[in-house]
């Protein structure tokens, strides 16, 4: 096969719903501070900024994160002005529009099947996000929604990426949100016992007991650096490759060693054509729960030596938000990119003894030379990695022209 | 009821569920048109006026009703 050139992939546009700030600035500051006390909901979300009353009523919460970050990044990313044939959705969730359903639920019982709401449907749908978005800016490209659990955003971004990488898309949204914090969700996370009892997200640590589920949504906007660098845009980093795998293992258990996590992690690497020695930092899916910690920690020992590269699980402070925390990420590691600072893990107080990791603690590090490994691992064995760098790594003397790697 | 109570009742069903200023629900105002709703909005409002007034409405009897004044005129027609 002969080599197909791919465009190089910019990121131009962020935008951040979390329950540790709104917005680039407030949510990067948050990741410094402490973990927010209690149920890590954004109960600052006022939706009256992007939709009005009527348009707030027939959209489920995840709906809203979705339109909100996608707006938010969208204005960040500055005069676009873009073919709308060849401009694209790719959003991720986990559950789509689960405080609906429960509502309409309650409804069925004790009303009755009349009195289940027409807007059913279309706020509950997984899809719902991506097609909002999509109608909200008039983009009419490929619109579609990756439902892989806690591995959502990540796959949607590497999905979006490819889509501009290929030359099929000028500029894409992505990303991912979810509101999955109805009584039947945590109910059913808790059941499972996935979620902390304590109500303590400790990533790595030795007393970690479980994930502190968390909403939220993050939007990126994904454009194709030639354009990008034409309009005189700001480009955050640059999205190199990056990799989606099944551990065929268990619908919720890791594969045993970390073995899914590991290929995935190498995969994408390969995807973005660099090698271990090139990774400056790894944004974890570090979930705080007993076996995902150990797995990936596993993995990474496995790929990058001891110590390895400077690790950070963010969800320290934002909690697990499902579908919408690789997005998230992803947005965290564009702007650890950007602002050349590693957030630290908070509520990592001692490393457990079976992992020998650099974890980053206390306050922000340095970012060094390289590029950044994102991870995510999602409930029915998926794993999405992506690989983020500065400009300058590709292009030392000045940024631009066309990739010669194989596009896949 | 008397029919201006009935009205009162109907306009603030059309309020709630539309989300339109009350002075534009006028007998003449067209769902579509005047009022911006859409075909689920419609049947989430006929839904409202099934609940507020104790009635119930067929699919098939809503054909054709696309004004408020016919949409009042199939409530009445069922106190």
């Amino acid at each position: 096969m002969p080599a197909t050139p791919r465009r190089r992939v910019a990121v131009t546009g962020l935008g951040v719903v979390s329950c540790c700030g709104i917005g680039n600035d407030a949510f990067f500051a948050g990741l410094a501070a402490p973990a927010p006390e209690g149920e890590h909901r954004v109960h600052d979300f006022d939706p009256s900024a992007w939709f009005d009353v009527k348009q707030a009523r027939r959209a489920d919460r995840f709906q809203q994160f979705s339109v909100a970050s996608a707006q938010m990044a969208l204005d960040d990313a500055g005069d676009i002005s873009i073919d709308p044939a060849r401009a694209g959705v790719i959003f991720g969730t986990g559950v789509g529009g689960l405080e609906t359903l429960q509502e309409q639920i309650t409804v069925l019982i004790s009303k009755g099947p009349r009195r289940v709401s027409p807007f059913l449907v279309p706020m509950m749908m997984a899809n719902a996000g991506a097609a909002a978005i999509s109608m909200r800016f008039g983009w009419r490209g490929p619109c579609e929604t990756v439902v892989t659990a806690c591995a959502a955003g990540t796959q949607a971004t590497g999905n979006a990426a490819r889509l501009v990488a290929s030359g099929r898309c000028e500029a894409v949204i992505t990303g991912g949100a979810e509101a999955a914090m109805a009584g039947i969700g945590l109910a059913a996370f808790a059941n499972m016992t996935a979620l902390s009892s304590s109500g303590t997200s400790r990533p790595f640590d030795r007393r970690r007991d479980g994930f502190v589920i968390a909403e939220g949504g993050a939007a990126l906007v994904l454009e194709d650096l030639d354009r990008a660098l034409a309009r005189g845009a700001h480009v955050y980093a640059e999205v190199l490759g990056s990799a989606s795998t099944a551990d065929a293992h268990h619908i919720t258990a890791p594969a045993p060693g970390g073995t899914g996590a590991l290929a995935c992690m190498e995969l994408a690497l390969e995807d973005a054509g660099v090698t271990a020695a090139d990774v400056a930092h790894i944004n974890a899916h570090g979930t705080s729960t007993p076996l995902n910690d150990l797995a990936e920690a596993e993995a990474i020992t496995k790929l990058f030596g001891i110590p390895g590269p400077p690790v950070t699980s963010i969800k320290g402070v934002t909690g697990h938000s499902l579908g919408a925390a690789g997005a998230i990420e992803a947005a965290c590691c564009a702007l650890t990119i950007d602002r050349q600072l590693i957030p630290p893990t908070a509520g990592l107080e001692e490393l457990d003894p079976e992992m020998h990791l650099d974890v980053v603690t206390g306050s922000p590090r340095s970012l060094g030379a390289g590029v950044v490994l994102s991870n995510s691992f999602g409930f029915g064995g998926h794993n999405g990695c992506l690989v983020l760098a500065p400009l300058s790594f590709r292009d030392p003397g000045g940024a631009g022209s066309t990739d010669s790697r194989t596009g896949n | 009821m008397d029919n201006e109570a009935a009205f009162d009742k109907f306009k603030s069903c059309a309020v709630e569920v539309l989300q339109v200023p009350a002075e534009k629900i006028t007998l003449e105002a067209k769902f579509t048109e005047d009022l911006e709703a859409d075909s689920l909005e419609v049947v989430e409002l006929v839904m409202a006026l099934e609940e507020a007034f104790d009635i119930t409405v067929e699919e098939s009897e809503l054909d054709g009703v696309d004004t408020v004044g016919k949409a009042f005129d199939l409530v009445t027609s069922k106190l």
